[in-house]
């Protein structure tokens, strides 16, 4: 089960992530993101982008992640909807979808401007019923 | 709140023991109420944090408007001597972002009987909001001029005038720019969005001037009670951010490597002496030079949309530029500190430059008097003109607040107040509010900032700045 909360902060917006997998952590926040900038569920998936990341741990891995999808959001002016997400060691390469930005109809909220290394963690999560996986991330708006 | 001592009316002092790893102790400049709002949201344990940084100098510092931010607190104020460090962290994601005052002749009479088509004007000549494209398109080989050249190779590009240079923060151009430094991904982001206010709180505003406090100084920045005035918020854009984005990496490298311990890993930064920081500092000069440009660009556009809507030339209606300054930024200064000049490199996050009369960075219309200070308020709140003071230089490494710090986070804002409540009651104080999103509206009402006032009179008792001029919105544009 993925999933992922907003998380109330004073000047910016964090967003907490889970999953099973840690692909759907890497997935759910995404989708997480998706939500607080834009109605996801009034994207459609029309175009594609696949993207190749790496870095030295799974928190770098995180922060690349996410501030590669908001640079194909602000210089293809693309919103994202889809992620599908396939994590090896540190690295990933993922395949997302969406469609040019559309202020009538996408309902646009935050402008997200980056995502910071503040209080970003990836870890294992064995508080649940399940193992798995959880993510923090605090974006500067 | 034991920890913290208070060592004047508006100065506290955070001891080193406050937090162990502290190098220097931290200062912060407020009252009792925003002492306790600071305290309250972590941003004094980001004060404390900074101290940690190598190489840093006399204090850690907190400005009036000090809240919590990531890594550095906004309205952290910073100086890093030659041996020790640059953070991108302290300079912030959103790379000089700033703000300019264009003045008019005009007054409230002139421009209130067809207000609502000015902004209409405004509106369709200024582009605003996520995802909108700017009206300059700036292909690779343009934009490097632009990344080297600012708001000079903008005026030259047509968008403005050369006596404009005059009346910028650093003339208009930040030295040591290298557009070699700066990623593929920075220019894709940059080659649309020149000349784009963006969202959160940036803004037009069109303003009056409703008191002046200093007489003769306002005399020489040509600001007078009764002034319609237009006030731009807005940085570097996508530009900033991945310039921000891409060294915040490269340095957290470098802190791996080194085996420095952070207490947060968005402090990450580099040895001043590195090639990484080089490198930072030219990408940052880069984003810097963006956006003046792009703050260069808007003016271009509001002057424009006046003319339009006055049927009269913008030098005719007055449309002189009073002052253009970045609030995120990091420069190599000089300072006095403790009996000694030394060469240093000051962050200023969310804290703008304070520099005094007689001041070599001060322009030369302005070196009488000493630099302006633009504050901008929050949304139906009044906006300021301050000017440097000489006990800023010894007090604060020539620093002030930039403007009003939140109190209040963005989800609470939406849960308490309504876009369309507060849309009217700005309305009915006789502001007009062109807003993109109403629903995002809450998020940006007064109520979630600090009493700009206050901060701004803090500053004040703390000598870091002087009010010259208080302005108030009758027209606001926000993407």
């Amino acid at each position: 089960m993925a999933g992922f909360r907003t998380i109330e902060h004073t000047a910016d917006i964090g967003i907490e992530a889970w999953g099973a997998a840690l692909d759907e952590v890497y997935e759910a926040a995404a989708l997480g993101m998706t939500y607080l900038m834009a109605d996801a569920e009034r994207i459609e998936p029309r175009v594609s982008r696949d993207i190749s990341v790496s870095a030295g741990d799974l928190e770098e891995l995180m922060f690349a992640w996410l501030n590669e999808l908001l640079f194909i959001i602000d210089a293809d002016g693309l919103l994202l909807c889809e992620f599908e997400v396939t994590v090896e060691d540190t690295s990933l390469e993922a395949v997302v979808r969406g469609e040019p930005i559309d202020p009538g109809k996408h309902g646009l909220k935050i402008d997200i401007k980056a995502a910071t290394y503040h209080d970003l963690t990836v870890e294992r999560d064995d508080t649940g019923e399940q193992e798995g996986w959880t993510a923090r991330i605090i974006f500067d708006v | 709140m034991a920890e913290l001592k208070r060592v004047s009316a508006y100065k506290w002092e955070l001891p080193i023991e406050f937090k162990r790893g502290m190098r220097v102790p931290g200062t912060i400049f407020a009252d009792d109420k925003l002492v306790e709002q600071a305290f309250g949201d972590r941003a004094l344990e980001q004060v404390a944090n900074v101290a940690f940084l190598p190489g840093i100098v006399y204090r850690s510092m907190a400005m009036p408007d000090i809240h919590w931010g990531y890594g550095f607190p906004i309205g952290g104020v910073a100086a890093f001597e030659p041996g020790g460090v640059v953070s991108p962290g302290g300079v912030g994601f959103d790379i000089s972002c700033g703000v300019r005052l264009v003045k008019t002749n005009l007054e409230e009479k002139d421009v209130r009987p067809r207000l609502r088509e000015l902004v209409g004007e405004l509106a369709a000549n200024v582009p605003k909001g996520l995802g909108t494209r700017g009206q300059i398109s700036t292909p690779e080989s343009l934009l490097k001029k632009v990344f080297t050249g600012g708001a000079r190779q903008v005026i030259h590009m047509g968008y403005g005038r050369d006596d404009d240079l005059e009346h910028i923060e650093g003339g208009g151009v930040y030295p040591g720019a290298d557009p070699e430094r700066v990623s593929e991904r920075a220019f894709l982001r940059g080659k649309d969005q020149l000349g784009t206010v963006g969202s959160g709180n940036h803004f037009v505003e069109v303003q009056v001037v409703e008191k002046v406090f200093l007489p003769d100084v306002a005399a020489v920045f040509g600001v007078s009670e009764g002034q319609v005035t237009v006030m731009i918020h807005s940085g570097s854009r996508g530009v900033g951010h991945q310039i921000a984005t891409d060294y915040l990496q490269v340095m957290d490298r470098v802190v791996h490597r080194s085996g420095i311990v952070l207490p947060d890993r968005q402090l990450a930064c580099a040895p001043l002496d590195s090639a990484e920081a080089s490198d930072y500092l030219a990408a940052m000069a880069c984003a810097c030079n963006y956006a003046v440009s792009n703050r260069q660009a808007l003016m271009h556009w509001v002057r424009h949309s006046f003319e339009r809507h006055f049927s009269s030339a913008e030098r005719r209606l007055g449309m002189d530029l009073l002052f253009d300054l970045s609030h995120n930024v990091a420069r190599m200064e000089t300072h006095q500190v403790e009996g000694k000049q030394m060469r240093l490199c000051v962050h200023r996050k969310g804290a703008t430059a304070s520099f005094p009369a007689g001041h070599a960075d001060v322009p030369p219309v302005y070196r009488d008097v000493g630099q302006p200070v633009l504050i901008p308020g929050d949304m139906g709140t009044h906006s300021y003109v301050l000017v440097g003071t000489e006990t800023a230089m010894s007090e604060s490494f020539g620093s002030t607040c930039h403007g009003a710090g939140r109190t209040m986070s963005r989800s609470k804002a939406r849960k308490t107040i309504r876009g369309d409540e507060l849309m009217n009651r700005l309305e009915s104080q006789g502001i007009i509010v062109d807003a993109g999103k109403i629903s995002q509206l809450a998020e940006e009402a007064p109520e979630a900032y600090k009493d700009v006032s206050r901060v701004v009179d803090v500053c004040e008792g703390a000598g870091l700045s002087r009010k010259v001029a208080m302005m108030r919105p009758i027209a606001v544009l926000k993407g």
